[in-house]
């Protein structure tokens, strides 16, 4: 299933937040958006879920969810969003309850996420219990329960710390070299960007437009800490968007 | 460079230890000063009725009211009363504090609920319960259900603003995951809203509860044979001191005993907080 964004554009009330933004996400690929703050990418990302309506342009699914998909476009949210009054497999099992899906069978699955986010011994840990990258381990196993055709992550490694960020960078290459997912990963960290998307979108400064899509043909399970190539990339990326990054910086926030 | 193997000197003029400025602001529980307090409380009470200082006519003495305690225990009376005015605070709260958060929960969750009910709720809270009475007595009856109702509209009103509050408070980006999954909305509501306001609501309980004990004497002002609030009032009526503590005594246990019923429940259902 692929995702074709076709001119979108928002505002709120009289203020251009996003104008004509046209973007395909093919199957199979981590598409990253990176842009100075206030340039709407968190915005985007809730278009294409449908959490929130665009005032023009619209988001078109091409072709039908694989079988087994039980909730097509999944998020993974920055700050997480596990309840805290369950416990790890009683939060991936809320979302698999309205399904229908209880019992054995919702064992089954829980069990089978957990050991690929290598949380199987957590299972009845709260996730006051937990750290950041684990809460966040447990986010993905949930998302994963779903089997979603595409996975929106929303700065899922930014309320982590620099080394949780790696480990888990590390995690997603695993999944997704064991089984290729198709991903929207919103973030502000150009590391990150260059070193899951096999295309990163840079996003211009409000109203936010597409300034490039730069395609980063290396194999996701061969690129590594400070690998050089990427390195360059990242370098490129910064250079596109300093200068509006900087603009950014010393703007008011619009209330 | 600092050599870490020089030796420490500590002592000598220019050295000199920082001094500490942190702590405090985070008071801790320590149950037994609670119970200290009483104590000393009643301890002085005695003691100033027995030498003098205090005259019998100012505070009764504790001892005596101990006694009055004990022969309302052995003559029966005290289930007599007790009988009565439990069975109407359990059902006068239960009703209140059942409308009060289904009705908080609809304030919260619907818009149209919230313009609408949200000035009528301001508009009965400020209203004192107990000048309602005789009306509640020309609705209801001079019977139990006047009782009922009285306490049940005094519990109601602190219960919604609770509850609607708590509501508010519930972690939007929760709610916002629960529609990401394609959750129903009623399960959104059971699993995520009522769970997430669970903290807000059992501390408006506490409050709205304690208004209930008050309110109970009020309800047995009129047409009430037994009960702790009837036996108060006769005793008040008649300046019997004795009896008029011995019954305040009641309702200051039974304060007690529903506030720590509450902590029972709030740390079974909140052991999640951190």
């Amino acid at each position: 299933m692929d995702i074709r964004l076709d001119g979108i554009s928002h505002s709120y009330d009289d203020f251009e937040v996003m104008r004509d933004i046209s973007l395909d996400i093919p199957s199979g690929q981590i598409v990253c958006i990176v842009g100075p703050s206030g340039c709407g990418k968190s915005t985007l990302l809730r278009f294409i879920g449908g959490l929130e309506r665009p005032r023009a342009g619209q988001v078109i699914q091409i072709g039908n969810p694989p079988q087994g998909c039980l909730n097509p476009l999944t998020y993974i949210f920055q700050d997480f969003a596990l309840l805290p009054w369950r416990s790890v497999s009683g939060n991936i099992s809320l979302v698999l309850e309205d399904h229908g899906i209880r019992g054995a069978a919702a064992r089954q699955i829980i069990d089978d996420v957990l050991a690929r986010t290598k949380l199987t011994d957590f299972a009845k840990a709260l996730p006051k219990q937990l750290s950041g990258g684990m809460k966040q381990r447990v986010a993905i196993a949930r998302a994963l329960a779903v089997k979603p055709a595409v996975m929106l992550m929303d700065e899922p490694l930014s309320a982590l710390d620099a080394q949780t960020r790696e480990l888990l960078m590390d995690d997603l290459i695993d999944l997704w070299t064991r089984q290729p997912f198709t991903a929207v990963y919103v973030t502000h960290n150009l590391a990150e960007a260059v070193r899951l998307g096999h295309k990163v979108v840079v996003l211009s400064r409000r109203p936010g437009q597409i300034r490039e899509i730069v395609e980063i043909d290396k194999p996701l399970p061969e690129r590594e800490f400070g690998d050089p190539v990427l390195d360059q990339h990242q370098k490129h990326l910064w250079q596109l968007m300093r200068d509006e990054a900087r603009a950014a910086d010393a703007e008011l926030i619009h209330g | 460079m600092v050599d870490a193997s020089a030796p420490r000197e500590t002592g000598s003029a220019d050295h000199k230890a920082v001094a500490f400025r942190g702590g405090g602001f985070a008071p801790k529980p320590h149950r037994w000063v609670g119970f200290a307090v009483f104590v000393f409380l009643i301890a002085v009470a005695e003691w100033g009725t027995r030498a003098g200082w205090i005259s019998p006519l100012t505070l009764p003495r504790p001892s005596d009211v101990l006694d009055t305690f004990r022969e309302l225990y052995e003559s029966g009376l005290l289930f007599k009363h007790l009988g009565p005015s439990l069975s109407r605070l359990v059902v006068g709260a239960a009703i209140g504090a059942s409308v009060g958060i289904s009705v908080g929960v609809l304030i919260g969750l619907f818009s149209y609920i919230r313009s609408g009910l949200v000035p009528v709720v301001a508009a009965i809270f400020p209203i004192p319960k107990i000048a309602l009475l005789p009306l509640f007595v020309i609705w209801f009856g001079i019977g139990e259900g006047s009782k009922y109702a009285l306490i049940a509209f005094g519990t109601f009103t602190p219960t919604v603003v609770a509850t609607y509050g708590a509501v508010d408070n519930v972690d939007r980006t929760l709610i916002r995951m629960g529609q990401s999954f394609g959750l129903s909305w009623w399960s959104i509501v059971r699993k995520i809203v009522l769970p997430g306001a669970m903290p807000g609501i059992l501390s408006g309980l506490r409050i709205s509860l304690a208004i209930a004990i008050i309110l109970l004497v009020a309800a047995e002002m009129l047409g009430a044979e037994y009960g702790i609030g009837a036996y108060i009032l006769e005793a008040g009526s008649l300046y019997d001191l004795e009896r008029l503590f011995a019954g305040v005594v009641i309702l200051s246990l039974l304060g007690v005993i529903v506030s720590a019923v509450l902590g029972l429940i709030e740390r079974r259902l909140l052991g999640w907080r951190t």
